[in-house]
């Protein structure tokens, strides 16, 4: 039955892909679609990789006739402009991502600049950019689009809510779950036992199980799609991981217990001088420093994998010249499959130490000290 | 941090909000919430199991301890029987040999003054033969006297001899 869901889903997945493959845009005039070939540009690569993308782009090609091929779909765009509301798909851009493809929805004319949407200034017709390459006529808009990182949040949780339904169904068979449960049950058990058991202790951990279940398997599933060639980098995206550490903040200063807070404000056996001092210090490290921690770690952690790999794949091109195609190529595929392995490591630590590591500060917040002394 | 901060996308954020929040939700009404009730529920069993088995074996040990006691107890109440058994018929042998010779000594008795009172029975029927006879030998010695003082001489003297030789 799960299996069987689980093959009409890559069906359909595969038919969405598929069938995108037309979006071919024939707009091949931005620096972005030609060909990679010297340092600056594979950098230039890198880079937009890394940002987040309003089209799912899965590779592009030179054609014989010298035409510029994408190969992927478009993505919707939602802004909310000065002027309201605007949707419309991102084709409208045709993969363009330097300004210069205006897109002119009657009241708003809007652009793309490095996978940024640009609202141009009233009465502006083209944008203009000061010596630092930022516009200097156009402004961001707030965009609500479904980019590449919103599809893979969403196809992650898609995954997630099939996965564990179909476990929390089989247990209505028998205690032993069957199926893609049997592989899901273990890793929640290990969430269970070894995350949140030992951090928050016996009597409270329940409450924040399905918080720490689902941040665990949100960035780990996101993680590794990043990891496949479909190139997601949603847990990469700054914004995401403070949006991350923010629930984590959030869930543990509001869990926070009396003793908690006297604690913190008021630190009882230390002198009354010195306590203010502590109640500030203690108070940054809370609300500042550990969510903090939580967000740069997991994004310099997934940004650096991706751009090692990426620097790695690159080898092929940038070595090309020394060693000849076949060599720079082998070394490229192994040194890359050597990082890969890591960052399949890395997907895995990185969830772990973000669960691990919420579970530890709700542990500290919702922690009741038997007595006043205890320090 | 300027990049990192004009890489800050508040679009992006809003939207990873709204899809945790969902995915929150729906995966902790139709996931987890069934999923770790299932759990506790399917470790509750096998520990009570666990514990039933244990107190299996406990009363298993119990009752053989029980049945040793009991037929410890059996053999001692046995034994016990036995002993008591054999006293009794001790006794009663003891008893009947004691009662025997009581009576065998009643009867010796009993013989001895029936033999005692048949003797003195006897004497006297002696005594009164004797008697009878002197009576008889003083008539006919009276009878005789007025005949001749011979003839009575004589007579006593035939009969005085005759009772001797009696």
């Amino acid at each position: 039955m799960i299996a069987k869901n689980s093959i009409k889903f890559l069906t359909v997945l595969a038919i969405v892909f598929s069938s995108f493959t037309a979006f071919a845009g024939g707009g091949g005039s931005s620096d972005k679609g030609e060909q990679v070939k010297t340092p600056e540009q594979i950098n230039a690569y890198i880079k937009h990789h890394l940002a987040d993308s309003h089209d799912f782009a899965l590779y592009s090609y030179t054609n014989d006739a010298g035409e510029r091929k994408h190969v992927g779909f478009p993505l919707p765009v939602i802004v909310w402009t000065s002027k309201g509301l605007k949707t419309f798909m991102s084709s409208a851009f045709h993969h363009n991502d330097d300004g210069t493809v205006i897109v002119d929805k009657g009241d708003v004319k809007l652009v793309k600049i490095h996978s940024k949407i640009y609202e141009l200034n009233e009465g502006a017709t083209t944008v203009a950019f000061d010596e630092t390459h930022h516009a200097t006529n156009a402004h961001k808009v707030l965009d609500f689009s479904v980019t590449k990182s919103v599809f893979g949040m969403l196809l992650a949780g898609l995954l997630m809510f099939l996965g564990f339904g179909s476990l929390a169904k089989s247990y209505k068979k028998g205690a032993i779950p069957t199926g893609v449960g049997r592989v899901l049950e273990p890793l929640v058990l290990y969430v269970r036992d070894e995350i949140a058991r030992p951090n928050i202790g016996e009597k409270k951990y329940k409450k924040f199980m399905p918080y720490l279940l689902t941040v665990f398997f949100f960035i780990w599933i996101l993680n590794l799609m990043g990891l496949t060639p479909l190139g997601f980098n949603v847990t990469g995206q700054i914004a995401v991981t403070v949006c991350l550490a923010l629930f984590t903040l959030v869930v543990y200063i509001t869990s926070g217990t009396k003793d908690f807070w006297a604690h913190t404000l008021w630190m009882p056996g230390v002198p009354k001088i010195l306590r203010p001092i502590l109640a500030v210090i203690e108070l940054v490290g809370f609300i500042l420093i550990k969510p903090f921690s939580l967000l740069v770690r997991l994004f310099a952690n997934i940004t650096a994998g991706h751009f090692v790999v990426m620097s790695l794949i690159a080898l092929m091109i940038t070595l090309k010249a020394q060693f000849g195609a076949v060599a720079s190529t082998g070394i490229s595929l192994l040194l890359t499959l050597f990082i890969s392995v890591i960052e399949i490591l890395v997907a895995f630590l990185q969830a772990f130490i973000f669960t691990m590591l919420s579970a530890l500060f709700i542990g500290m917040a919702v922690e009741e000290h038997e007595h006043d002394h205890a320090h | 941090m300027d990049q990192l901060l004009n890489d800050f996308s508040p679009g992006l954020f809003i939207m990873q909000m709204v899809i945790l929040l969902i995915l929150l939700f729906l995966l902790a009404k139709f996931a987890w919430k069934p999923i770790m009730a299932s759990l506790t529920e399917r470790e509750e069993g096998i520990q009570n199991a666990l514990d039933a088995a244990e107190e299996a074996k406990k009363e298993m040990q119990n009752l053989q301890a029980d049945n040793d006691r009991l037929l410890k107890e059996a053999r001692a109440e046995r034994d016990a029987m036995l002993k008591e058994a054999r006293e009794i018929k001790d006794n009663i042998v003891a008893e009947a040999k004691e009662e025997a010779q009581e009576q065998a000594a009643i009867m010796i008795e009993n013989a001895k003054a029936t033999i005692k009172q048949e003797q003195q029975a006897a004497v006297a029927e002696l005594k009164k033969k004797v008697a009878d006879l002197s009576i008889g030998i003083a008539e006919t010695v009276v009878k005789k006297e007025l005949a001749s003082q011979d003839d009575q001489l004589k007579l006593v003297e035939g009969m005085l001899e005759e009772v001797t030789l009696n």
